[in-house]
């Protein structure tokens, strides 16, 4: 099949960016990012410079990958990764955009490769539980509902890609954030600091330059794990308690 | 060289308590001046960076990636296993140190194995703690599900996704440590060379990725965590940037390098589809608990099948060759993936594989829909018609595998509750790496290796929800206590300063081989060389080997490495962000790696585990190993020309050496 790709291209995150225009000869079983390998191997003979993209495990769960392709985040395929993505959800003669994600919290670095440490700073600011290796009883020791386990396990399938932040049109990290808050959270193991976990990750949320949400819902629509809005009312549900009845300050 | 393993006096199952009762410690004021090197984030490195963080020793973590979330242990699916016997089906310490012996077909460390078995039970209890969400039974304790080559059921699993889960775990232990200070975190940097100051491994050179500059760290001890070589095949389940060269750029400072011919070439992928293709997926292990495989009985439906004129559907049962059962009855299709890769390969051989290029095998669950659907009627006391029945069972088949039929589904378009996978074997682990002590120590003093890195406890073939095991183990329970060996006696020892001749000798070393690779400006893009890398590797050194074939194979990587300086062409500026200069020497890694795995190929003249090689094997083609003359592991000093080898005899004091049997 015969592509026409426009891709974003800026040499740093001061430069000004802009589309180029490629051609590109594709099959429908190649992944999304294959044909970009295609692209680049083209660039490479023709001794130009090849588009800097990343990507790592391309099985949908490292989280490493992110395009915007045709506008969406990760593209026209629910649930599904940039990576993940095969060229038979196109057909011949497409005309395909490719952008990086678009957050203030996330600079550009090199055309479609952006800087998402924010993220790992909400993780540092409380997205963990307290135990130290070796302090732990034994696994059996703490049962846990079968339903309210799937529950922590939905919402820890998260994998940092981004797309929820990318798809919000207030550039919001609460799925990303909410999704933490809620697998701990709903945990026996997480809930003794629970309080202290929500206001932390939340404050660094905000000091990181991420938006505030106002219920657009694209964040979940976008997201390649299909992470729930419920998430983000149990965090805001969370949040308020903990501002309103803990001596956390 | 005299290799010494280390492995402390007395009975192997009290060795590892009286070696923690009795090790060197470093009390708490000292550890606050030492300085400890991790590179790699991966289960092995972000546990061990977050242990020694909660113990007081200064930590510099450094990964390649723009977070430690994204190592490729994340992509670990099936498994960890762990002698709790909560199943009470009769696991126990033992069996697992001797299933994992036995798996690996009697090619490991007896003490490193019996080791891994004891702690793999705390390792289940702290990621608990952590909040890994395990899957649960209704009454809230822990699920357990088969793994290949064991005939219990020890495997703790998060779905499909127990990797990500544990990762995680370890990553939000790291996290909270670099929140503490004790562990200052180097994302985006890349090791690509090792100093070693007397004797000792004294730091790192790192590449700044985003900047391309070049930049020295210091500490008391280096320990790398940063995985295996699987990717020298080009084509494998590693994530695309898994490279060998921290390790190998060890090796060039002295270190060995040890059994790099075990590769694991794992019986479910999902089969290639073009030339076009840059890596393999992985459809776990877990999956054979339930899917049964076959290829036609007849030549003439596999043609069928692979023309596009039949499919599965339209061949009947008695027409079907289940050969994992039909060859060896006792474990099934849960035969250790050795066995299961070559028996999927012989079928092929023959002419019954079911894909266009005729290189897969059937992945069946109809069976257990089936199975599954029956006793979901009969429990809801239903009278239900085979439509109903498939239905439901169907529902619980998405239950346990959701996601990795999802991701069939996306590969490779077709509906697999419908038409069974297609599979083949795909390069998927590997068990050699640098060699290394009871400590984790490698010969050179203060250089230490975990996980899939080192090379010390899968013998010729890991089985199945090993690896995450190991990696844990490794970075929660075992360094932290052995890097006290080292550390014990360097509390003396002020920061070491990055002006020493040695870090600018080192540093000025690797420029000049950045330079050397962007300074060739041929005409082949390094792509272009791994893959054909790959495919030399797969040919003569893959599922099946020959001394004349590995001998070819050598030969090939050989010029493929002089074409390679010659007519490589990498874009772009080294002082700069870029991606294909990092391809670049990862590949220049590789090509020297190639020819050591051909090397030790060869030199191994029998079967065993994954190294299969066709000189040796018996009349009904299994393999056949030689305790006599190869019960040793093979430890490689480099050398351009002719590398040395080193030999550690392996002793079996509790475990019998029998000839491994699954039927």
């Amino acid at each position: 099949m015969k592509l026409t790709l426009k891709v974003w291209r800026q040499k740093n995150n001061k430069a000004a960016g802009q589309f180029e225009t490629y051609n590109v000869e594709a099959n429908e079983h190649m992944s999304f990012l294959e044909m970009m390998d295609v692209l680049n191997e083209q660039l490479i003979e023709e001794k130009k410079e090849p588009v800097s993209f990343e990507h790592d495990c391309r099985e949908g769960i490292c989280g490493t990958c992110n395009m915007v392709i045709n506008g969406q985040a990760h593209g026209p395929q629910k649930g599904t990764t940039t990576c993940q993505l095969h060229m038979r959800h196109f057909k011949e003669g497409d005309t395909i955009t490719v952008e990086p994600w678009r957050a203030t919290a996330f600079p550009v670095i090199k055309d479609l490769v952006v800087d998402r440490s924010s993220f790992d700073r909400i993780i540092q600011a409380g997205g963990f539980i307290s135990v130290n290796t070796g302090q732990a009883v034994d696994g059996n020791a703490i049962p846990i509902e079968k339903d309210i386990a799937l529950k922590a396990f939905d919402a820890a399938t998260c994998i940092g890609c981004g797309a929820c932040v990318s798809a919000c049109p207030n550039g919001s990290a609460m799925l990303f954030t909410s999704a933490k808050v809620s697998h701990l959270g709903l945990l026996p193991q997480g809930e003794v600091e629970h309080s202290r976990r929500v206001l932390n990750m939340v404050a660094q949320m905000d000091k990181e330059g991420f938006g505030m949400c106002s219920n657009v819902g694209a964040c979940s629509a976008e997201c390649p794990k299909e992470i729930s809005l419920e998430n983000i009312a149990r965090m805001n549900r969370e949040y308020f308690k903990a501002v309103l009845t803990s001596d956390l300050k | 060289m005299k290799l010494e393993s280390k492995i402390p006096k007395g009975a192997l199952d009290t060795k590892w308590n009286d070696y923690k009762s009795n090790v060197a410690l470093v009390a708490p004021n000292n550890k606050r001046k030492i300085d400890v090197i991790i590179v790699g984030t991966g289960l092995a490195g972000a546990a061990a960076a977050a242990t020694l963080g909660e113990l007081g020793y200064n930590v510099k973590a450094f990964t390649f990636h723009d977070s430690p979330r994204r190592a490729h242990s994340i992509a670990a699916q099936g498994g960890i296993n762990a002698a709790k016997n909560y199943q009470n089906d009769g696991d126990s310490i033992h069996r697992l140190f001797y299933d994992t012996i036995k798996g690996g077909d009697y090619r490991s460390r007896e003490a490193n194995v019996h080791r891994l078995a004891e702690v793999s039970t705390q390792i289940i209890d702290q990621c608990v703690a952590q909040g890994v969400p395990f899957a649960r039974e209704y009454g809230g304790l822990l699920e357990n599900r088969s793994f290949g080559g064991v005939q219990v059921s020890r495997t703790f699993y998060a779905r499909g996704q127990t990797g990500q889960q544990l990762l995680i775990g370890a990553y939000q232990a790291l996290s909270r440590q670099i929140s503490l200070g004790t562990v200052t975190m180097y994302n985006r940097h890349e090791m690509v060379d090792l100093v070693v100051v007397d004797g000792k491994a004294r730091g790192i050179i790192a590449r700044n990725l985003l900047t391309g500059k070049l930049e020295r760290f210091s500490a008391h001890c280096v320990v790398l965590g940063t995985g295996g070589y699987g990717n020298v095949f080009y084509l494998s389940t590693n994530a695309m940037s898994c490279n060998v060269s921290a390790a190998w750029r060890s090796v060039k400072k002295g270190a060995l390098m040890a059994n790099p011919c075990f590769t694991q070439i794992h019986p479910t992928c999902i089969p290639q589809s073009g030339e076009y293709q840059s890596k393999l997926t992985l459809m776990s292990e877990s999956l054979r608990n339930d899917g049964r495989v076959w290829v036609p009985k007849s030549q003439e439906d596999a043609q069928a099948i692979q023309k596009g004129k039949k499919t599965a559907l339209d061949i009947p049962d008695s027409e079907r060759d289940y050969f994992l059962e039909r060859r060896y009855p006792a474990f099934g299709n849960l035969v250790p993936r050795d066995v299961a890769s070559r028996a999927a390969k012989v079928e092929c051989d023959k002419g019954l594989g079911v894909s266009p290029t005729g290189l897969a095998v059937f992945l069946d669950f109809s069976s257990a829909i089936e199975r599954y659907g029956k006793s979901e009627a009969h429990s809801k006391g239903m009278n239900a018609t085979k439509e109903q029945i498939i239905a439901m069972g169907t529902k619980i088949v998405e239950a346990k595998y959701g996601n990795l039929f999802e991701m069939y589904e996306k590969i490779s378009g077709e509906n697999p509750y419908v038409y069974p996978m297609k599979i083949y074997p795909a390069v998927h682990y590997t068990m050699g790496g640098l060699w290394v002590d009871y400590n984790l120590e490698t010969n050179i003093s203060g250089l230490f290796a975990m996980g899939e890195a080192n090379f010390s406890d899968h013998g010729a073939n890991r089985l199945g929800a090993s690896a995450l095991m190991q990696g844990l183990a490794d970075g929660y329970f075992v360094l932290p206590y052995t890097i006290g060996s080292f550390l014990s006696k360097e509390i003396s020892t002020p920061t070491i300063s990055t002006n020493l001749p040695e870090f600018e000798q080192a540093e000025k070393a690797c420029q000049e081989r950045i330079e050397c690779l962007i300074n060739v400006k041929g005409n082949q893009s390094v792509e272009s060389f791994h893959r054909r890398l790959g495919k030399i590797m797969w040919d003569y050194c893959g599922m099946s080997r020959t001394a004349e074939g590995l001998k070819k194979g050598r030969q090939m990587i050989r010029e493929l490495r002089a074409e390679f300086y010659k007519d490589v062409y990498v874009p772009g500026q080294s002082n700069d962000y870029n991606p294909e200069l990092e391809k670049a020497y990862r590949v220049a890694d590789f090509l020297e790696m190639g020819e050591l795995m051909m090397l030790d190929a060869l030199e191994r003249n029998e079967s065993c585990g994954g190294h299969f090689r066709e000189e040796y094997q018996t009349p009904e083609g299994e393999a056949m190993r030689d305790d006599e003359n190869y019960c040793f592991v093979s430890a490689w000093e480099w050398d351009d020309q002719n590398p040395i080898l080193h030999k550690e005899d392996l002793i079996f004091e509790n475990v019998e050496l029998k000839t491994r049997s699954y039927k």
